[in-house]
C-alpha cells in the first residue's frame, strides 16, 4: 500500500495585519479595503520557501530514522536558486544520506501536488522509497497590490512511503494548461495578475470542476464518497459556486486559512492537506486538488495508522506560535521590497568559498559537529583533537548531529551594533543537552523575553545574504521557547 | 628549568603618541612619532637596535601586512624586522618578543612598536572582518565586540545572583573612574569627565552595556626600547631601572567555547597567565603587591572581570570592591586605569599594549605630575584580552624597580 506516512507544517511566527498594509497603501487602491480583512502569515526576515520547507519537513519526520530516507521533492514557485538544486539543500539540512533522489518541482502553483503525485508513483514504482516531499512559497505582490494583500507564506511536508501509510493514495487526475491568470517571468520578483473576472469565472470556477469530474469519471467514483475536499480559491463566491456545484455541504470543504495565512502559492493545497490531516480518521476519503496552468487531483483514504502517528506541531501548532508584526515597513524589509541603510557594518563582504563548503557541507547544513569515540563529548564544530582536555584524542571521532537536539541559552546579548535588518541582533552561547556549546544568533524572539537557562530548539535559517553574487547562505539559530 | 624573565631586562626608553581620531596622521607617521620619542627617551641612536618587532593587527584597514611599513617608515637600516599579531594582545606580543630577543643574548637592543589605525573604517566600533576564518563566517552568530563581550554581564549575573542593576551600578562606576583619570590625561582621547546619571541613562550598544560600558575607537602608536640591565646603567647612569619582572600569555584551547565547563563569569586565560606571571615576578599576593594595573577594559564587564580573574578581588565580590573606590586613583586599594584605560585612550590594537606598558614606565620613574602619579610604585601590570569571553588571547605583562 502507498500513500503518506507521515506528515508536517509550518507557519512563520510573524502575522501581518492586513488593515495594517491598507492604512499605509490603500490611497494607491481604495477597492483594496474589501482584501484588508484578517492577517497574513510572514516569513521572518531569515526565512524563506527553503528554510520554511526544512521546518515543515523537520515536523514531518520528527520520530522517523532519517537513514531510512530515499528523497526529497521541493515544490515553490520561489526558489532562491536558479542553478543550484534546491531540494538538496533541504536534503543537507535535514542530514539525510547521500544516495537519496532529489528534485525540484517548479513553475506552477500546482507544483506541489505535482510533485506528491509524482512521489506517490516513485512509491509504487518500487523506484524509490520514503520520500520527503515539501511544499513552501514566499510570494511578493507590488506595495499597494491585491496581491501583497492575499499572499502569506507557510510550509507542508509529507512522507510519502510504501509502510506503515496513515493515508493511502487512490490515484491522480492531472489538467495542463496554459490558462495564465498569474505570470512571473524570470528575471520579475513581483507576480502580475490578469483581472479577477478572468481569474474567477474563467478560472477556478471552470478549470476546478473540470478537473474533479475528471478524476470522478476516470475512478468512476462520486464526490458524495468523500469527506472532505480540498480545492485552493481564494475568492469567497467562487468557492460557494464550486460547492454549491458538487453539492458540497461546508464540513467537507477545508478552509483555505485565508484570514489567518493568506494565499500560498505551491504550499496552499498541501498546507490544507497537512491540516485536515490533523483531524482525519481511519476511513475519512479525502480529495486534494492542486490548481495553477491547469490542476492535479489525487484522493486518499485515511487508515488506522493514523491514531498511531505521534502529535505533530502541525499548521496548527504553529498558527498558534503567533507575534504580531507590527511595522509595515519591517516586512517590505525584510522582503527587500524596499532598500534601507543598515549602516556601512552591513557592507562588509562575505565571500562563499565553494571547496569550503563542499568539505564542510555537513557541518554547514546538517549542524553536525563530532562526537569522540573515546570519552563521548559532543563537539561543535568538528574537531580532529578531542577538546575534552582530559581526553585529547586524535582522530577518534564520529559525526554527531546537533540539528535535533534541544538546548539552553548559556548567555545572551541584544546588539545593536552589529548589522542587522531587525536590530538588536540576539544571540549567545548555548549548551546542548547531552553536551556540546556554541554560539548561536537566536531567531523567532525578543530581548526581553529571553534568560539564561531557557530552553531552546535549532531552526535552519538564513545567516546573511550576499547581495554582490546573489548567494543565500543558511545556517542554523537557536530558537528560545516561547510559544511551540 | 627555565627561570623566567625577571629582572632579565629593563625598558630603556618609551614613547607613545597621542591617541584619538588621527584624520591628520597616518599609520606611518604616527609609528615616526612615537619611534622618535622612544629613541630621544632611550638616549640611544637608531643605529644601536640589534632587531625590531611591529604589533599591527588589522592590516586591511590599517598599514598593511608583513613588516615592510614599519622598517620604511622608521628607515630602520636594515636589521631583522618582524611583525606580530595576537588580537588585542598584539602591543605586549611585540614587546614580548624584543624582550626575549635581549635576554636570549642575541641582541643587546631591541625595539618593540605597536600601531593601529582604526579610523580610516568609517565606521563606530572595531571592524570585525578576518578575525574568525572562512568558516566561521559561514556558521559564526552576527557578533559585535560588544555583544560579545556583553555576555560576561547575563553569565555573571546567572552565576552569583547579582541582580542586573547592582551590576549595572558596579559597571558605571568603572567607567566613571576611567573618564576621571583620563581627563587628567593629555594624550587621551577622551578627556571629558562624566557623570554617573550620565553612563547609567546612555543608549543601548549591546544589552546590558551602553555607551559609556564601551571603549572608544581611536588611531595611536606606543613603542619601547628595552635592552639588558647593564647596558641600561652605562647608558642611564642616574635613573632608576625599570625591570620586566613577567611576560606572560595564555591563549585558550578552545575548551571554554566547545565544552561546558567554563562558567560564562569570568575569564580563565586571564587567571591562568596571571597566576604564571605572580609566580615569574615572585609576587605572593598581587592585592598587596601590586601597586598599580592597567587592564583591558574594552568594555567596562571586561574590567570587572578581570578584578576577579587576576586574583584582586574575591570571586563574586568585586561588586563591593569597585562601589567602595578600591580601583580608584585615589582610593585605599590598588589603581586601575590610572591613564583613563582603553576607556579614554580607544584602542588602536597594536598599540594598546604598550600604551599600558608606558603608563607603568611612567608611574615607576614617578614622571607624572603630582595629581595623578601613584606614590611610591612598586609593581605595575598591563593586561590584554584579544577576542572574546569564550575564545581569546591574555597577556600579562609586569614591570617594577
Amino acid at each position: 500500500m502507498v500513500g503518506i506516512r507521515s506528515f508536517g507544517g509550518y507557519v512563520p511566527r510573524y502575522r501581518l495585519n492586513r488593515g495594517n498594509i491598507f492604512k499605509s497603501m490603500g490611497w494607491i487602491n481604495m477597492a483594496n479595503i474589501a482584501l484588508s480583512r484578517g492577517e497574513k502569515a510572514v516569513a521572518n526576515m531569515d526565512e524563506d520557501s527553503l528554510t520554511m520547507a526544512v521546518s515543515a519537513s523537520i515536523d514531518c519526520i520528527n520520530g522517523f530514522d532519517k537513514s531510512d530516507l530515499g528523497g526529497v521533492y521541493f515544490a515553490s514557485t520561489t526558489f532562491p536558486f536558479k542553478e543550484r538544486q534546491n531540494a538538496g539543500i533541504v536534503a543537507g539540512a535535514l542530514n539525510m544520506k547521500d544516495d537519496v533522489r532529489s528534485l525540484d518541482f517548479a513553475g506552477s502553483l500546482k507544483s506541489g501536488t505535482s510533485a506528491l503525485i509524482a512521489a506517490m508513483e516513485a512509491c509504487a514504482s518500487k523506484g524509490a522509497n520514503n520520500i520527503v516531499v515539501c511544499g513552501s512559497d514566499s510570494r511578493l505582490g507590488k506595495m499597494g497590490s491585491p496581491q501583497e494583500l492575499i499572499f502569506g507564506e507557510a510550509a507542508a511536508a509529507f512522507l510519502a512511503s510504501d509502510t506503515d501509510v496513515i493515508a493511502e493514495y487512490k490515484g491522480s487526475f492531472s489538467l495542463s494548461l496554459d490558462f495564465v491568470d498569474h505570470v512571473r517571468g524570470s528575471n520579475s520578483n513581483f507576480d502580475r495578475q490578469w483581472e479577477d473576472r478572468w481569474i474567477r469565472d474563467m478560472g477556478f470556477t471552470k478549470i476546478i470542476p473540470q478537473a474533479i469530474n475528471g478524476f470522478l469519471d476516470k475512478f468512476n467514483v462520486k464526490i458524495e464518497d468523500f469527506s472532505k475536499v480540498i480545492y485552493p480559491c481564494h475568492y469567497f463566491p467562487a468557492r460557494k459556486q464550486i460547492d454549491k456545484m458538487f453539492g458540497l455541504s461546508p464540513e467537507k470543504v477545508q478552509d483555505t486559512m485565508l484570514g489567518e495565512i493568506g494565499e500560498m502559492g505551491a504550499a496552499q493545497p498541501l498546507t490544507m492537506l497537512a491540516k485536515a490531516l490533523e483531524d482525519a480518521k481511519p476511513g475519512d476519503k479525502i480529495m486534494v486538488v492542486g490548481y495553477g496552468n491547469g490542476c492535479d487531483v489525487l484522493a486518499f483514504e485515511v487508515t488506522e495508522n493514523i491514531t498511531k502517528l505521534a502529535k505533530r506541531t502541525g499548521i496548527s501548532g504553529y498558527l498558534a506560535n503567533r507575534a504580531d508584526l507590527k511595522e509595515y515597513t519591517k516586512y517590505l524589509t525584510w522582503r527587500h521590497i524596499i532598500d534601507i541603510d543598515a549602516g556601512l557594518r552591513s557592507e562588509e563582504d562575505i565571500w562563499t568559498r565553494w571547496s569550503l563548503d563542499w568539505r564542510e557541507r555537513k557541518t554547514i547544513l546538517g549542524f553536525c559537529g563530532t562526537k569522540c569515540t573515546e570519552c563521548n563529548t559532543p563537539q561543535f564544530p568538528p574537531q580532529k583533537i578531542c577538546a575534552n582536555p582530559n581526553c585529547g584524542s586524535v582522530d577518534t571521532r564520529e559525526e554527531y548531529c546537533f540539528a535535533d537536539k534541544k538546548g539552553k541559552i548559556f548567555s545572551y546579548t541584544g546588539d545593536n551594533l552589529a548589522a542587522s535588518f531587525d536590530p538588536p541582533q540576539i544571540y549567545g552561547n548555548v549548551d546542548f543537552d547531552g553536551g556540546g556549546r556554541y554560539m548561536l544568533n537566536c531567531t523567532d524572539c525578543e530581548l526581553d523575553a529571553i534568560s539564561v537557562s531557557m530552553p531552546v530548539s535549532f531552526s535552519f535559517r538564513i545567516i546573511f545574504y550576499d547581495k554582490i553574487r546573489d548567494i543565500t547562505r543558511y545556517f542554523w539559530k537557536a530558537v528560545p521557547k516561547q510559544g511551540v | 628549568m627555565a627561570e623566567g624573565i625577571r629582572d632579565k631586562v629593563v625598558v630603556l626608553g618609551m614613547g607613545c603618541t597621542n591617541f584619538g581620531e588621527r584624520w591628520d596622521a597616518s599609520g606611518e607617521d604616527l609609528m615616526v612619532d612615537a619611534f622618535i620619542d622612544c629613541l630621544k627617551d632611550a638616549e640611544i641612536d637608531k643605529n644601536d637596535i640589534g632587531a625590531a618587532w611591529l604589533g599591527s593587527c588589522m592590516p586591511d584597514i590599517s598599514i598593511g601586512s608583513t613588516a615592510l611599513p614599519c622598517a620604511k617608515a622608521l628607515k630602520l637600516p636594515f636589521i631583522p624586522v618582524s611583525r606580530v599579531e595576537n588580537a588585542c594582545a598584539t602591543g605586549s606580543e611585540a614587546f614580548r618578543s624584543a624582550c626575549y630577543a635581549v635576554a636570549s643574548g642575541v641582541v643587546d637592543i631591541a625595539l618593540a612598536i605597536g600601531v593601529e589605525k582604526i579610523k580610516d573604517t568609517g565606521y563606530g566600533g572595531l571592524p570585525i572582518a578576518g578575525f574568525s576564518g572562512q568558516l566561521a563566517n559561514l556558521i559564526g552568530a552576527n557578533t559585535s565586540a560588544p555583544g560579545m563581550f556583553a555576555q560576561l554581564a547575563s553569565g555573571y549575573e546567572a552565576k552569583y545572583n547579582v541582580p542586573m542593576e547592582t551590576l549595572k551600578q558596579a559597571m558605571a562606576h568603572i567607567s566613571w573612574k576611567s573618564h576621571e583619570n583620563g581627563a587628567m590625561n593629555p594624550k587621551a582621547h577622551l578627556r571629558k569627565r562624566v557623570t554617573i546619571e550620565k553612563i547609567l541613562a546612555a543608549p543601548m550598544i549591546a544589552y546590558p552595556l551602553g555607551l559609556f560600558d564601551c571603549c572608544g575607537v581611536s588611531d595611536g602608536s606606543a613603542a619601547a626600547i628595552v635592552t639588558t640591565p647593564e647596558i641600561a646603567k652605562s647608558i642611564k647612569k642616574n635613573q632608576e631601572l625599570v625591570k620586566v619582572k613577567a611576560l606572560q600569555i595564555a591563549v585558550s584551547s578552545g575548551e571554554e567555547s566547545i565544552c561546558n565547563e567554563y562558567d560564562g563569569a569570568s575569564i580563565w586565560t586571564t587567571e591562568i597567565a596571571s597566576k604564571r606571571a605572580y609566580k615569574e615576578a615572585g609576587i605572593s599576593d598581587p592585592r598587596q603587591d601590586i601597586s598599580l594595573f592597567d587592564v583591558h577594559d574594552c568594555f567596562s564587564i571586561t574590567e570587572f572581570s578581570t578584578y576577579e580573574d587576576l586574583g584582586i578581588s574575591k570571586k563574586g565580590k568585586a561588586v563591593d570592591d569597585v562601589l567602595e573606590g578600591f580601583y580608584d586613583l585615589h582610593g585605599n586599594g590598588i589603581p586601575c586605569q590610572t591613564d583613563g584605560g582603553l576607556k579614554c585612550f580607544g584602542h588602536p590594537i597594536g598599540a594598546s599594549g604598550l600604551r599600558m606598558l608606558f603608563e607603568m614606565y611612567n608611574q615607576l620613574l614617578g614622571r607624572h605630575p603630582e595629581e595623578r602619579q601613584i606614590k611610591n610604585p612598586k609593581f605595575g601590570l598591563t593586561h590584554n584580552l584579544g577576542g572574546q569571553p569564550i575564545n581569546n588571547v591574555v597577556s600579562i605583562n609586569i614591570l617594577g624597580t
